[in-house]
Protein backbone atom coordinates (compact mmCIF):
# COMPACT_ATOMS: atom_id res chain seq x y z
CA UNK A 1 0.00 0.00 0.00
CA UNK A 2 1.07 3.70 -0.83
CA UNK A 3 -0.61 6.47 0.92
CA UNK A 4 -0.10 9.76 -0.11
CA UNK A 5 -0.76 12.51 2.25
CA UNK A 6 -1.62 15.90 1.49
CA UNK A 7 0.54 16.72 -1.37
CA UNK A 8 1.90 20.10 -2.42
CA UNK A 9 4.28 20.58 -5.00
CA UNK A 10 5.24 24.26 -7.44
CA UNK A 11 7.73 24.93 -9.56
CA UNK A 12 8.41 28.56 -9.34
CA UNK A 13 5.09 30.37 -9.62
CA UNK A 14 3.28 27.60 -11.14
CA UNK A 15 1.53 25.77 -8.31
CA UNK A 16 0.90 22.08 -9.94
CA UNK A 17 0.01 19.69 -6.72
CA UNK A 18 -2.53 21.34 -4.35
CA UNK A 19 -2.86 18.83 -1.79
CA UNK A 20 -3.74 15.55 -2.91
CA UNK A 21 -4.57 12.60 -0.49
CA UNK A 22 -4.84 9.22 -1.62
CA UNK A 23 -4.05 5.65 -0.73
CA UNK A 24 -3.17 3.02 -3.69
CA UNK A 25 -3.92 -0.74 -2.44
CA UNK A 26 -1.98 -3.70 -2.60
CA UNK A 27 -2.81 -5.88 -5.56
CA UNK A 28 -4.97 -3.54 -7.69
CA UNK A 29 -5.00 -1.50 -10.57
CA UNK A 30 -4.74 1.91 -9.13
CA UNK A 31 -5.57 4.66 -11.77
CA UNK A 32 -4.76 8.17 -11.51
CA UNK A 33 -6.93 10.07 -14.29
CA UNK A 34 -7.13 13.88 -15.40
CA UNK A 35 -6.88 15.88 -18.42
CA UNK A 36 -3.45 16.77 -20.04
CA UNK A 37 -1.42 19.11 -17.54
CA UNK A 38 -3.60 18.24 -14.73
CA UNK A 39 -0.21 16.94 -12.68
CA UNK A 40 -0.49 13.05 -13.17
CA UNK A 41 3.47 12.94 -13.80
CA UNK A 42 4.64 15.41 -11.53
CA UNK A 43 2.01 13.55 -8.82
CA UNK A 44 4.12 9.94 -9.50
CA UNK A 45 7.38 11.60 -10.15
CA UNK A 46 6.90 13.26 -6.23
CA UNK A 47 5.69 9.97 -5.17
CA UNK A 48 9.41 8.18 -6.57
CA UNK A 49 11.41 10.76 -4.82
CA UNK A 50 11.87 12.05 -8.30
CA UNK A 51 10.54 15.30 -7.22
CA UNK A 52 11.03 16.85 -3.60
CA UNK A 53 7.63 17.63 -1.90
CA UNK A 54 6.82 21.05 -0.49
CA UNK A 55 4.79 19.98 1.69
CA UNK A 56 2.96 16.23 2.78
CA UNK A 57 3.81 12.72 2.98
CA UNK A 58 4.39 9.98 0.78
CA UNK A 59 4.38 6.17 2.84
CA UNK A 60 5.34 2.98 1.30
CA UNK A 61 3.93 0.42 4.02
CA UNK A 62 5.06 1.46 6.99
CA UNK A 63 8.21 3.64 5.55
CA UNK A 64 7.84 7.34 4.91
CA UNK A 65 9.87 8.72 2.57
CA UNK A 66 10.63 11.80 4.12
CA UNK A 67 12.73 10.15 6.80
CA UNK A 68 14.11 7.70 4.70
CA UNK A 69 17.88 8.39 4.63
CA UNK A 70 19.78 7.96 1.78
CA UNK A 71 20.66 4.48 1.42
CA UNK A 72 17.35 3.39 2.79
CA UNK A 73 15.70 4.94 -0.16
CA UNK A 74 17.69 3.02 -2.41
CA UNK A 75 16.94 -0.23 -0.71
CA UNK A 76 13.65 1.20 -1.37
CA UNK A 77 14.34 1.88 -4.93
CA UNK A 78 15.09 -1.68 -5.52
CA UNK A 79 11.68 -2.81 -5.21
CA UNK A 80 10.30 -0.03 -7.43
CA UNK A 81 9.25 -0.59 -10.71
CA UNK A 82 8.64 1.89 -13.15
CA UNK A 83 7.32 2.38 -16.56
CA UNK A 84 7.96 6.16 -17.75
CA UNK A 85 5.90 8.04 -19.95
CA UNK A 86 8.48 7.76 -22.80
CA UNK A 87 9.76 4.47 -22.04
CA UNK A 88 12.65 5.53 -21.27
CA UNK A 89 14.81 2.70 -22.67
CA UNK A 90 18.67 3.09 -22.43
CA UNK A 91 19.36 3.78 -25.86
CA UNK A 92 22.75 2.51 -26.45
CA UNK A 93 22.10 -0.83 -25.20
CA UNK A 94 19.92 -4.29 -27.11
CA UNK A 95 16.85 -5.22 -25.54
CA UNK A 96 17.98 -7.77 -23.68
CA UNK A 97 20.28 -5.71 -22.18
CA UNK A 98 17.98 -3.01 -21.19
CA UNK A 99 15.87 -5.92 -19.60
CA UNK A 100 18.96 -7.64 -17.91
CA UNK A 101 20.26 -4.15 -16.61
CA UNK A 102 18.60 -4.11 -13.14
CA UNK A 103 19.56 -7.95 -12.67
CA UNK A 104 23.30 -7.35 -13.57
CA UNK A 105 23.41 -4.16 -11.47
CA UNK A 106 22.08 -5.34 -8.29
CA UNK A 107 21.76 -9.12 -8.08
CA UNK A 108 23.88 -11.93 -7.36
CA UNK A 109 22.48 -14.10 -10.32
CA UNK A 110 25.01 -15.56 -12.27
CA UNK A 111 25.30 -15.04 -16.51
CA UNK A 112 22.65 -18.04 -17.43
CA UNK A 113 19.86 -17.56 -14.19
CA UNK A 114 19.99 -13.71 -15.42
CA UNK A 115 19.71 -15.00 -18.98
CA UNK A 116 16.69 -16.82 -18.41
CA UNK A 117 14.76 -14.15 -15.82
CA UNK A 118 15.48 -11.58 -18.77
CA UNK A 119 13.48 -14.03 -20.83
CA UNK A 120 11.18 -14.87 -19.03
CA UNK A 121 10.30 -11.14 -18.41
CA UNK A 122 10.28 -10.57 -22.38
CA UNK A 123 8.13 -13.46 -23.14
CA UNK A 124 5.26 -11.99 -20.70
CA UNK A 125 5.21 -9.26 -22.53
CA UNK A 126 4.98 -11.32 -25.71
CA UNK A 127 8.39 -10.08 -26.80
CA UNK A 128 10.46 -12.69 -29.18
CA UNK A 129 13.03 -12.48 -31.10
CA UNK A 130 14.04 -8.89 -30.26
CA UNK A 131 16.33 -9.66 -28.03
CA UNK A 132 19.50 -8.15 -29.81
CA UNK A 133 17.38 -4.92 -31.64
CA UNK A 134 18.04 -2.13 -30.08
CA UNK A 135 15.32 0.70 -29.18
CA UNK A 136 15.26 2.91 -32.12
CA UNK A 137 14.86 -0.36 -34.35
CA UNK A 138 11.40 -1.92 -32.51
CA UNK A 139 8.18 -0.09 -32.65
CA UNK A 140 6.25 2.16 -29.73
CA UNK A 141 4.57 -0.38 -28.28
CA UNK A 142 6.87 -2.96 -28.23
CA UNK A 143 9.44 0.07 -26.24
CA UNK A 144 6.08 0.20 -23.89
CA UNK A 145 6.52 -3.66 -23.44
CA UNK A 146 10.10 -3.84 -22.92
CA UNK A 147 10.19 -0.76 -20.36
CA UNK A 148 7.06 -2.80 -18.75
CA UNK A 149 9.29 -6.22 -19.07
CA UNK A 150 12.73 -3.97 -17.20
CA UNK A 151 10.35 -2.49 -14.49
CA UNK A 152 8.91 -6.29 -13.57
CA UNK A 153 12.34 -7.94 -13.63
CA UNK A 154 13.80 -7.09 -9.96
CA UNK A 155 9.92 -8.49 -8.86
CA UNK A 156 9.14 -5.01 -7.77
CA UNK A 157 6.46 -4.42 -5.09
CA UNK A 158 5.31 -1.23 -6.26
CA UNK A 159 4.93 -0.95 -9.90
CA UNK A 160 4.56 2.73 -11.46
CA UNK A 161 2.94 3.06 -14.95
CA UNK A 162 2.85 6.55 -16.82
CA UNK A 163 0.53 6.51 -19.58
CA UNK A 164 1.73 2.70 -20.73
CA UNK A 165 -0.59 2.80 -24.07
CA UNK A 166 -0.83 5.95 -24.57
CA UNK A 167 -0.02 6.75 -28.81
CA UNK A 168 -0.79 2.99 -29.33
CA UNK A 169 -3.32 1.25 -31.44
CA UNK A 170 -6.72 0.56 -29.41
CA UNK A 171 -6.38 -3.11 -29.95
CA UNK A 172 -2.30 -2.96 -28.17
CA UNK A 173 -3.43 -0.94 -25.50
CA UNK A 174 -5.24 -3.12 -24.51
CA UNK A 175 -3.23 -5.47 -24.36
CA UNK A 176 -0.92 -3.50 -22.54
CA UNK A 177 -3.72 -2.71 -20.32
CA UNK A 178 -4.32 -6.42 -19.63
CA UNK A 179 -0.77 -7.34 -19.38
CA UNK A 180 -0.55 -4.73 -16.73
CA UNK A 181 -3.68 -6.14 -14.47
CA UNK A 182 -2.77 -9.59 -15.00
CA UNK A 183 0.96 -8.72 -13.24
CA UNK A 184 -0.48 -6.91 -10.65
CA UNK A 185 -3.07 -9.83 -9.85
CA UNK A 186 0.10 -12.63 -10.01
CA UNK A 187 2.52 -10.94 -8.32
CA UNK A 188 0.05 -8.84 -5.40
CA UNK A 189 1.70 -6.05 -6.54
CA UNK A 190 0.65 -1.84 -5.64
CA UNK A 191 0.52 -0.57 -9.07
CA UNK A 192 -0.21 2.63 -9.79
CA UNK A 193 -1.07 4.40 -13.67
CA UNK A 194 -1.34 7.35 -14.88
CA UNK A 195 -4.04 7.38 -18.14
CA UNK A 196 -6.24 9.71 -19.88
CA UNK A 197 -7.77 6.56 -21.79
CA UNK A 198 -11.09 6.02 -21.22
CA UNK A 199 -11.04 2.32 -21.95
CA UNK A 200 -8.29 1.82 -19.96
CA UNK A 201 -10.53 3.44 -16.96
CA UNK A 202 -13.67 0.80 -17.69
CA UNK A 203 -11.42 -1.69 -18.23
CA UNK A 204 -8.64 -1.86 -15.14
CA UNK A 205 -10.21 0.48 -13.10
CA UNK A 206 -10.02 -1.25 -9.55
CA UNK A 207 -9.66 2.25 -8.46
CA UNK A 208 -9.54 5.31 -9.75
CA UNK A 209 -8.31 8.58 -8.80
CA UNK A 210 -9.67 11.97 -10.87
CA UNK A 211 -7.05 14.90 -10.66
CA UNK A 212 -8.21 18.63 -11.65
CA UNK A 213 -5.78 21.23 -11.20
CA UNK A 214 -3.33 19.67 -8.93
CA UNK A 215 -6.32 17.76 -6.37
CA UNK A 216 -8.25 14.97 -6.57
CA UNK A 217 -11.59 15.65 -6.71
CA UNK A 218 -13.21 12.14 -7.30
CA UNK A 219 -12.38 8.60 -6.23
CA UNK A 220 -13.92 5.24 -6.65
CA UNK A 221 -13.92 1.95 -9.33
CA UNK A 222 -14.89 1.41 -12.67
CA UNK A 223 -18.35 0.26 -11.91
CA UNK A 224 -19.27 3.90 -9.66
CA UNK A 225 -17.86 5.79 -12.69
CA UNK A 226 -21.28 4.71 -14.43
CA UNK A 227 -23.02 6.04 -11.38
CA UNK A 228 -21.22 8.75 -10.17
CA UNK A 229 -23.58 12.58 -10.08
CA UNK A 230 -19.74 14.08 -10.25
CA UNK A 231 -20.53 16.37 -13.39
CA UNK A 232 -16.64 16.72 -13.73
CA UNK A 233 -16.05 13.19 -13.86
CA UNK A 234 -18.71 12.06 -16.01
CA UNK A 235 -18.15 14.87 -18.63
CA UNK A 236 -14.52 13.80 -18.69
CA UNK A 237 -14.81 10.22 -18.91
CA UNK A 238 -17.87 10.15 -21.15
CA UNK A 239 -16.94 13.44 -23.41
CA UNK A 240 -17.52 11.76 -26.71
CA UNK A 241 -21.22 11.00 -28.01
CA UNK A 242 -20.45 7.15 -27.97
CA UNK A 243 -19.35 6.85 -24.65
CA UNK A 244 -22.58 8.97 -23.67
CA UNK A 245 -24.61 6.63 -24.79
CA UNK A 246 -23.13 4.03 -22.71
CA UNK A 247 -23.46 5.78 -20.19
CA UNK A 248 -27.42 6.17 -20.62
CA UNK A 249 -27.45 2.30 -21.66
CA UNK A 250 -26.00 1.02 -18.18
CA UNK A 251 -27.59 4.05 -15.90
CA UNK A 252 -31.45 2.66 -16.98
CA UNK A 253 -30.36 -0.92 -16.76
CA UNK B 1 23.66 62.76 -14.92
CA UNK B 2 20.29 60.71 -14.25
CA UNK B 3 21.69 58.69 -17.65
CA UNK B 4 24.97 58.22 -15.39
CA UNK B 5 23.24 56.79 -12.25
CA UNK B 6 20.75 54.42 -14.49
CA UNK B 7 23.45 53.36 -17.00
CA UNK B 8 25.44 52.27 -13.71
CA UNK B 9 23.00 50.41 -12.19
CA UNK B 10 22.23 48.39 -15.00
CA UNK B 11 25.45 47.44 -15.44
CA UNK B 12 25.75 46.67 -11.27
CA UNK B 13 23.00 44.74 -12.12
CA UNK B 14 23.95 42.76 -14.97
CA UNK B 15 27.59 41.94 -13.20
CA UNK B 16 25.15 40.14 -10.23
CA UNK B 17 23.28 38.52 -12.89
CA UNK B 18 26.10 37.25 -14.21
CA UNK B 19 27.82 36.55 -10.61
CA UNK B 20 25.41 34.87 -8.97
CA UNK B 21 24.85 32.51 -12.28
CA UNK B 22 28.60 31.87 -12.49
CA UNK B 23 28.31 30.92 -9.01
CA UNK B 24 25.54 28.91 -9.00
CA UNK B 25 27.02 26.89 -11.87
CA UNK B 26 30.74 26.82 -9.89
CA UNK B 27 28.76 25.26 -6.65
CA UNK B 28 26.21 22.57 -8.57
CA UNK B 29 29.77 21.60 -10.53
CA UNK B 30 31.45 20.82 -7.36
CA UNK B 31 27.77 18.74 -5.81
CA UNK B 32 28.02 17.00 -9.00
CA UNK B 33 31.49 15.96 -8.61
CA UNK B 34 30.75 14.54 -5.11
CA UNK B 35 27.97 12.62 -6.68
CA UNK B 36 30.20 11.46 -9.35
CA UNK B 37 33.16 10.40 -6.77
CA UNK B 38 30.82 7.84 -4.94
CA UNK B 39 31.54 4.33 -4.33
CA UNK B 40 30.44 1.57 -7.20
CA UNK B 41 27.80 -0.50 -6.09
CA UNK B 42 29.01 -3.08 -9.05
CA UNK B 43 32.63 -2.84 -10.04
CA UNK B 44 31.80 -5.07 -13.56
CA UNK B 45 29.48 -2.80 -14.76
CA UNK B 46 31.47 0.11 -14.02
CA UNK B 47 34.46 -1.63 -15.82
CA UNK B 48 32.52 -2.22 -19.14
CA UNK B 49 30.92 1.18 -19.22
CA UNK B 50 34.63 2.06 -18.96
CA UNK B 51 35.62 0.14 -21.49
CA UNK B 52 32.71 1.45 -23.76
CA UNK B 53 33.90 5.13 -23.25
CA UNK B 54 37.34 3.85 -23.83
CA UNK B 55 36.58 3.58 -27.26
CA UNK B 56 33.80 5.96 -28.13
CA UNK B 57 36.32 8.97 -26.50
CA UNK B 58 39.84 7.37 -26.96
CA UNK B 59 40.31 5.09 -29.62
CA UNK B 60 37.66 6.98 -31.75
CA UNK B 61 39.89 10.13 -31.40
CA UNK B 62 43.21 8.00 -32.74
CA UNK B 63 42.28 8.78 -36.55
CA UNK B 64 41.94 12.99 -36.22
CA UNK B 65 44.80 12.94 -33.86
CA UNK B 66 47.14 11.51 -35.87
CA UNK B 67 46.36 13.25 -38.95
CA UNK B 68 46.10 16.34 -37.70
CA UNK B 69 49.80 15.68 -36.02
CA UNK B 70 51.08 14.78 -38.79
CA UNK B 71 50.70 17.34 -40.74
CA UNK B 72 50.60 20.22 -37.85
CA UNK B 73 54.10 18.74 -37.12
CA UNK B 74 55.09 19.07 -40.93
CA UNK B 75 53.78 23.20 -41.21
CA UNK B 76 55.87 23.58 -37.93
CA UNK B 77 58.91 22.55 -39.18
CA UNK B 78 58.61 23.77 -42.77
CA UNK B 79 57.68 27.73 -41.18
CA UNK B 80 60.30 27.49 -38.93
CA UNK B 81 62.82 26.69 -41.32
CA UNK B 82 61.61 29.27 -44.00
CA UNK B 83 62.07 31.46 -40.90
CA UNK B 84 65.78 30.46 -40.00
CA UNK B 85 66.60 30.90 -43.42
CA UNK B 86 69.93 32.39 -42.33
CA UNK B 87 72.99 30.79 -43.09
CA UNK B 88 74.60 32.04 -39.02
CA UNK B 89 72.62 29.83 -38.11
CA UNK B 90 72.57 25.92 -38.21
CA UNK B 91 70.07 23.56 -39.67
CA UNK B 92 69.62 21.26 -36.37
CA UNK B 93 67.91 24.58 -34.69
CA UNK B 94 64.76 23.18 -36.63
CA UNK B 95 64.59 20.36 -35.09
CA UNK B 96 64.83 21.97 -31.80
CA UNK B 97 62.39 24.29 -32.28
CA UNK B 98 59.81 21.86 -33.96
CA UNK B 99 60.32 19.64 -31.21
CA UNK B 100 60.15 22.05 -28.28
CA UNK B 101 56.84 23.92 -29.95
CA UNK B 102 55.22 20.32 -30.11
CA UNK B 103 55.78 18.87 -26.67
CA UNK B 104 55.26 21.95 -25.15
CA UNK B 105 52.49 23.54 -26.92
CA UNK B 106 51.61 21.67 -29.93
CA UNK B 107 49.89 18.21 -28.34
CA UNK B 108 49.41 18.50 -24.86
CA UNK B 109 47.52 21.74 -25.60
CA UNK B 110 45.83 21.85 -29.14
CA UNK B 111 44.89 18.72 -29.46
CA UNK B 112 43.41 18.66 -25.93
CA UNK B 113 41.49 21.43 -27.49
CA UNK B 114 40.19 19.62 -30.58
CA UNK B 115 39.38 16.78 -28.31
CA UNK B 116 37.38 19.13 -25.74
CA UNK B 117 35.44 19.90 -29.15
CA UNK B 118 34.81 16.15 -30.39
CA UNK B 119 34.86 15.08 -26.88
CA UNK B 120 33.13 17.21 -25.00
CA UNK B 121 30.26 17.63 -27.30
CA UNK B 122 30.03 13.82 -27.43
CA UNK B 123 29.90 13.87 -23.44
CA UNK B 124 27.34 16.87 -23.34
CA UNK B 125 24.99 15.74 -25.50
CA UNK B 126 25.03 12.14 -25.00
CA UNK B 127 23.94 12.67 -21.12
CA UNK B 128 21.74 15.62 -22.24
CA UNK B 129 19.71 13.16 -24.27
CA UNK B 130 19.65 10.76 -21.73
CA UNK B 131 18.45 13.40 -19.48
CA UNK B 132 15.51 15.00 -21.47
CA UNK B 133 14.62 10.91 -22.61
CA UNK B 134 13.89 10.53 -18.48
CA UNK B 135 16.44 8.08 -19.32
CA UNK B 136 19.02 9.37 -16.04
CA UNK B 137 15.18 9.32 -13.83
CA UNK B 138 15.12 5.87 -15.09
CA UNK B 139 18.15 5.00 -13.66
CA UNK B 140 17.21 6.60 -10.22
CA UNK B 141 14.56 4.75 -10.17
CA UNK B 142 16.22 1.40 -10.49
CA UNK B 143 18.30 2.54 -7.18
CA UNK B 144 22.02 3.04 -9.57
CA UNK B 145 23.83 6.32 -8.62
CA UNK B 146 23.21 7.85 -11.73
CA UNK B 147 26.46 10.70 -11.68
CA UNK B 148 28.46 8.21 -10.95
CA UNK B 149 27.63 5.33 -12.93
CA UNK B 150 27.20 7.71 -15.80
CA UNK B 151 30.13 10.00 -15.00
CA UNK B 152 32.79 8.48 -13.54
CA UNK B 153 33.82 5.98 -16.26
CA UNK B 154 33.75 8.97 -18.71
CA UNK B 155 36.46 10.99 -16.65
CA UNK B 156 38.85 7.30 -16.11
CA UNK B 157 38.43 6.52 -20.03
CA UNK B 158 39.82 9.87 -20.79
CA UNK B 159 42.45 10.57 -17.80
CA UNK B 160 43.60 6.97 -18.83
CA UNK B 161 43.34 7.63 -22.87
CA UNK B 162 44.01 11.20 -23.51
CA UNK B 163 47.75 10.98 -22.07
CA UNK B 164 48.43 7.93 -24.43
CA UNK B 165 46.82 10.43 -27.52
CA UNK B 166 49.25 13.02 -26.78
CA UNK B 167 52.30 11.35 -26.64
CA UNK B 168 51.11 9.46 -30.07
CA UNK B 169 50.39 13.47 -31.55
CA UNK B 170 53.67 14.19 -30.30
CA UNK B 171 55.67 11.01 -31.98
CA UNK B 172 53.52 12.25 -35.01
CA UNK B 173 54.02 15.66 -35.30
CA UNK B 174 57.92 15.26 -34.97
CA UNK B 175 57.82 12.40 -37.60
CA UNK B 176 55.76 14.72 -39.58
CA UNK B 177 58.20 17.35 -39.61
CA UNK B 178 61.53 15.00 -40.29
CA UNK B 179 59.45 13.61 -43.09
CA UNK B 180 58.51 16.68 -44.65
CA UNK B 181 60.99 18.95 -43.58
CA UNK B 182 63.77 16.28 -45.03
CA UNK B 183 61.86 15.95 -48.07
CA UNK B 184 61.36 19.56 -49.05
CA UNK B 185 65.42 19.30 -48.99
CA UNK B 186 64.71 21.92 -45.79
CA UNK B 187 67.13 20.39 -43.60
CA UNK B 188 69.18 17.02 -43.90
CA UNK B 189 68.34 13.87 -42.05
CA UNK B 190 71.60 14.00 -39.77
CA UNK B 191 70.80 17.50 -39.04
CA UNK B 192 67.03 17.12 -37.78
CA UNK B 193 68.06 14.21 -35.62
CA UNK B 194 71.33 15.78 -34.02
CA UNK B 195 68.66 19.07 -33.25
CA UNK B 196 66.21 16.56 -31.88
CA UNK B 197 68.85 15.06 -29.72
CA UNK B 198 69.64 18.30 -28.55
CA UNK B 199 69.61 20.10 -25.69
CA UNK B 200 67.00 17.74 -24.75
CA UNK B 201 64.72 17.92 -21.38
CA UNK B 202 62.65 14.79 -20.31
CA UNK B 203 60.75 17.43 -17.75
CA UNK B 204 59.32 19.40 -20.79
CA UNK B 205 57.27 15.39 -21.38
CA UNK B 206 56.46 15.37 -17.55
CA UNK B 207 54.58 18.76 -17.82
CA UNK B 208 52.82 18.28 -20.90
CA UNK B 209 51.29 14.97 -20.02
CA UNK B 210 50.57 16.64 -16.54
CA UNK B 211 48.92 19.38 -18.47
CA UNK B 212 47.07 16.21 -20.70
CA UNK B 213 45.79 14.77 -17.37
CA UNK B 214 44.19 18.16 -15.81
CA UNK B 215 42.78 19.04 -19.04
CA UNK B 216 41.56 15.53 -19.77
CA UNK B 217 39.85 16.05 -16.47
CA UNK B 218 38.94 19.76 -16.91
CA UNK B 219 37.25 18.80 -20.14
CA UNK B 220 35.01 15.84 -19.52
CA UNK B 221 34.20 16.79 -15.83
CA UNK B 222 32.71 20.05 -17.64
CA UNK B 223 30.95 18.54 -20.39
CA UNK B 224 29.68 15.68 -17.87
CA UNK B 225 28.06 19.10 -15.78
CA UNK B 226 26.49 20.28 -18.79
CA UNK B 227 25.00 17.51 -19.96
CA UNK B 228 23.94 15.85 -16.85
CA UNK B 229 21.79 18.93 -16.29
CA UNK B 230 19.91 19.43 -19.56
CA UNK B 231 16.52 20.97 -18.84
CA UNK B 232 13.98 20.84 -21.80
CA UNK B 233 13.94 19.17 -24.88
CA UNK B 234 17.22 18.92 -28.39
CA UNK B 235 17.02 22.49 -28.65
CA UNK B 236 18.60 22.57 -24.94
CA UNK B 237 20.96 19.56 -25.58
CA UNK B 238 22.03 21.21 -28.46
CA UNK B 239 22.44 24.47 -26.72
CA UNK B 240 24.19 23.49 -24.00
CA UNK B 241 26.81 20.65 -25.65
CA UNK B 242 28.06 24.33 -27.39
CA UNK B 243 28.44 25.55 -23.88
CA UNK B 244 29.74 22.77 -22.81
CA UNK B 245 32.67 22.96 -25.57
CA UNK B 246 32.82 27.11 -25.35
CA UNK B 247 33.37 26.81 -21.20
CA UNK B 248 35.64 23.75 -21.25
CA UNK B 249 37.43 25.35 -23.97
CA UNK B 250 38.17 28.51 -21.65
CA UNK B 251 38.76 26.55 -18.88
CA UNK B 252 41.38 24.98 -20.64
CA UNK B 253 43.35 28.13 -21.88
CA UNK B 254 43.48 29.05 -18.26
CA UNK B 255 44.38 26.25 -16.76
CA UNK B 256 46.84 25.98 -19.44
CA UNK B 257 48.33 29.30 -18.21
CA UNK B 258 48.41 28.41 -14.71
CA UNK B 259 50.31 25.44 -14.92
CA UNK B 260 52.64 26.84 -17.27
CA UNK B 261 53.51 29.11 -14.63
CA UNK B 262 53.26 27.42 -11.93
CA UNK B 263 55.30 24.35 -13.16
CA UNK B 264 58.11 26.40 -16.22
CA UNK B 265 57.88 29.77 -14.57
N1 LIG C 1 10.00 20.07 -14.23
C1 LIG C 1 9.01 20.95 -14.36
N2 LIG C 1 9.25 22.26 -14.25
C2 LIG C 1 8.25 23.16 -14.38
N3 LIG C 1 6.95 22.86 -14.61
C3 LIG C 1 6.65 21.56 -14.73
C4 LIG C 1 7.65 20.53 -14.61
N4 LIG C 1 7.05 19.34 -14.76
C5 LIG C 1 5.74 19.62 -14.97
N5 LIG C 1 5.49 20.93 -14.95
C6 LIG C 1 4.18 21.56 -15.12
O1 LIG C 1 3.27 20.87 -14.30
C7 LIG C 1 2.01 20.74 -14.93
C8 LIG C 1 1.56 19.30 -14.85
O2 LIG C 1 2.39 18.51 -15.68
P1 LIG C 1 2.29 16.94 -15.78
O3 LIG C 1 3.40 16.50 -16.66
O4 LIG C 1 2.20 16.35 -14.43
O5 LIG C 1 0.90 16.74 -16.53
P2 LIG C 1 0.21 15.37 -16.89
O6 LIG C 1 -1.05 15.33 -16.13
O7 LIG C 1 1.16 14.25 -16.73
O8 LIG C 1 -0.11 15.60 -18.42
P3 LIG C 1 -0.04 14.55 -19.64
O9 LIG C 1 -1.29 13.77 -19.56
O10 LIG C 1 0.00 15.42 -20.85
O11 LIG C 1 1.18 13.74 -19.47
C9 LIG C 1 2.18 21.25 -16.33
O12 LIG C 1 1.56 22.51 -16.42
C10 LIG C 1 3.66 21.38 -16.53
O13 LIG C 1 3.95 22.50 -17.31
MG1 LIG D 1 2.16 12.94 -17.96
Amino acid sequence: MIRATNIHKSFGDAHVLRGIDATFMEGKTNLIIGKSGSGKTVFLKCMLGLHDLDEGEIEYDDRRLSQLSVEERRKLRLELGMVFQGSALFDSLSVEENVSFPLQMFSKMNASEIRDRTNFCLNRVNIENANSLFPAEISGGMQKRVAIARAIVMNPKYLFCDEPNSGLDPKTAMVIDELIQEITYEFNITTIINTHDMNSVLQIGDHINFLVGGKKVWEGNKEDVFHTDHEEMANFVFSSELFKKVRRAVRSE
Amino acid sequence: MYFDGFFYVTCLIFALMFLTRFFEDIGRYFMLMKLVFRRPDNVRMYWSAFVRDLYSLGVNSLGLVCIISLFVGAVVTIQTALNLENPIIPKYYIAIATRESIILEFSPTMISLILAGKVGSNIASTLGTMRVSEQIDALEVMGVKSASYLIMPKIAATLFFNPILITLSMFLGIIGGYFFGTATGMVTPTEFTKGLQMDYRPFYIVYALIKTVVFAFVITSISAYYGYFVKGGAVEVGANSTKAVVTSSLVLILTNYLLTQLLLG
